[in-house]
Order: C-alpha cells, then sequence, then structure tokens
C-alpha cells in the first residue's frame, strides 16, 4: 500500500519538478534545518528550566511566552517543508524505518510539549509546585527532541525498500 | 604544502577511523546536527533581542549572560565533530566551493562578534535600561550575524549535494 502510494507520488509533476531543479532540496533542507534550530533552543531552554539547569532567573510562564509561540510556528514550517521533501523523495522517507521512528517521537515530544503547555495555562505555579514531575517532562522531552534531530539525519543512511 | 596537511590530516587515526567505519560518519554527523542547531538557534536568540524584535522585557547583558554560555559549549561541540568529519575527506573537502565559503562565513561572524563586542557592547550598562533599545551599531550586529548563521547553514547543507 505504502509503496503503491511512493510510487504515485513519485509519478506526479510536482514530485518531478523538485527532483528535477537541483537547488530545490538543499534550500527545503535548509530552512528545515533553521526551523529545527528555533525549534530545538526553544526546547532545550524549556526542558533545561523545567529540570532546573538553566535559565533559572526567568519564571517558567515568561519563557513560556517567548518560547512556546515560536516552538509551534516553526513546528508548521517543518511539516511543510518535511512534506515537500516527502513527495520529493517519497520512497527515501515512507519505506523507512528511522523515518517512522522519527515521527513517533514527533507525535511524543508535541504531546509533551502541548501538556507542558496546557498545565501552565491553567495553573501558572503548576511545574513550580510538582517538581518531580517538571524534572520527569524537562528530561524526557529534551532526550525525545534530540532523538528527533538524530532520527532525521539517519534517514538518509539507512536503506529503504 | 597545504596539500601535505590536507592528506596528513587524512592519515591520522580519527581521519582514518572515520572514512573507514560505516556508522561513524552519521553518528558524528548527527552531534554535529545537533550542535549547529544550538549553535544557529541561541545565537538568533541573542539576535532577535539585539533588533528588538523578541525577549524585548529582558535586559541584553542579561540574556546574553545565560544564553551564551551554552552557545559556547555547542560551538565547542560543532567544532570537534566538524573537524573529525573534515580530517576523513580533508582534500576533498578542501576543494568544495561550498566549504571553503562557508569557512569565510564562519570567520566574518567572528568579525561581527568582534566589532560587537569592542563597540556597541562596552557601552551595554548605558543602553541597557528598560525599556531597552539597542542602538543602531547592536541592531546592525543583530542582523548581519543572522544572515550571516543562515547562510553558513545553507552552504553546509550544499556541501552535501557538492
Amino acid at each position: 500500500m505504502i509503496r503503491e502510494l511512493c510510487r504515485w507520488l513519485a509519478a506526479t509533476d510536482l514530485s518531478e519538478h523538485i527532483q528535477d531543479i537541483f537547488w530545490v532540496i538543499p534550500t527545503v533542507q535548509t530552512v528545515h534545518i533553521v526551523s529545527i534550530a528555533i525549534v530545538m533552543t526553544s526546547m532545550a531552554m524549556l526542558d533545561l528550566r523545567l529540570v532546573g539547569i538553566a535559565g533559572r532567573r526567568q519564571s517558567l510562564p515568561d519563557m513560556a511566552a517567548r518560547f512556546l509561540p515560536w516552538v509551534w510556528t516553526a513546528v508548521v514550517v517543518l511539516l511543510c517543508s518535511g512534506t515537500i521533501l516527502i513527495i520529493g523523495e517519497p520512497a527515501r522517507d515512507l519505506l523507512n524505518k528511522v523515518f517512522w521512528l522519527k515521527m513517533s517521537l514527533l507525535a511524543a515530544g508535541l504531546l509533551l510539549t502541548w501538556t507542558f503547555q496546557h498545565m501552565l495555562r491553567r495553573n501558572t505555579s503548576f511545574w513550580d509546585r510538582n517538581r518531580t514531575a517538571a524534572v520527569l517532562l524537562g528530561s524526557v522531552s529534551l532526550v525525545i527532541w534530540v532523538g528527533i534531530v538524530g532520527a532525521g539525519r539517519w534517514i538518509a543512511y539507512v536503506d529503504h525498500g | 604544502m597545504i596539500k601535505q596537511i590536507l592528506q596528513a590530516l587524512e592519515a591520522t587515526p580519527w581521519g582514518t577511523a572515520v572514512r573507514e567505519n560505516t556508522w561513524l560518519f552519521p553518528t558524528i554527523e548527527s552531534v554535529h546536527v545537533l550542535s549547529l542547531v544550538l549553535v544557529v538557534g541561541s545565537i538568533m536568540v541573542v539576535d532577535l533581542r539585539l533588533l528588538n524584535l523578541a525577549s524585548r522585557q529582558r535586559s541584553v547583558q542579561e540574556l546574553t549572560d545565560d544564553v551564551l554560555p551554552w552557545t559556547w559549549v555547542a560551538f565547542g561541540s560543532a567544532a570537534i565533530t566538524g573537524t573529525l568529519l573534515f580530517s576523513s575527506s580533508a582534500v576533498r573537502y578542501s576543494g568544495i566551493w561550498q566549504f571553503e565559503a562557508k569557512m569565510c562565513m564562519l570567520a566574518l561572524a567572528a568579525i561581527n562578534m568582534g566589532i560587537f563586542h569592542l563597540g556597541a557592547f562596552r557601552s551595554v550598562a548605558q543602553w541597557d535600561k528598560a525599556p531597552v533599545r539597542p542602538p543602531l551599531a547592536a541592531k546592525l550586529a543583530g542582523g548581519i550575524s543572522l544572515g550571516i548563521w543562515v547562510t553558513i547553514v545553507a552552504l553546509g547543507r550544499w556541501v552535501g549535494f557538492a
């Protein structure tokens, strides 16, 4: 099923254009990496603050207000640029185990980020009062985002199909 | 002379190991990508502050004290992993114009940083009071830095296609 989808996608005009114009893939990948820089740095700051290692001079609600809008915006840019890369080379991603590992980690990472934001909105001191939960969420989230970046690079090295 | 240095680099134990081991290159490359996104992302936080586009309620001094130590740790990691990757095929990489351009841009980023630290940043205490309005020289340094680092990412990614 996925194999047929890949074959169909790869034969579309859009996919052929993405493959034929030499600068499209490197340019879209550059946009993808700059967006990853925004998400990864923002999440690292928030996660390290949750764990209590960095940024303690700033309150958690202030930090969340500074970084979360950038995270969500950059995630949308990542989904768009990622979709263009998939359309360009469908089999490279959709038939690749590491790609699906990355997508699973992404879903988990976004769910944790949403949980962080949701609890903070309901009660601004929630994470300051529940220190164990904060340390747990921050460290698991950080590991997940590092895993997403690592898996993203490994897609290029794992045989697909 | 330069070619001999590059060949010597390829012959080093680490250059040989990265070249010959199938999983070493992608592993080091993953650490390189992780490091560089943290370098670029954290520099963007400072640049956007200097441009007065984000973190506006924070003083520049406090922000840089919080962020830049992490930038330097990530930069150290990017430099070490980058050197390891380069050593695996030093002769080939040094002949790729995108790689040469990337190194030039890194030098430009250093010069831009130096000018800012010896210039506008020396009087930071004078303009770093709420509401913080960075002077034109600081805004310029932030804008130029932003442009340089996005270019560095583009050139670095392009090396892989050359």
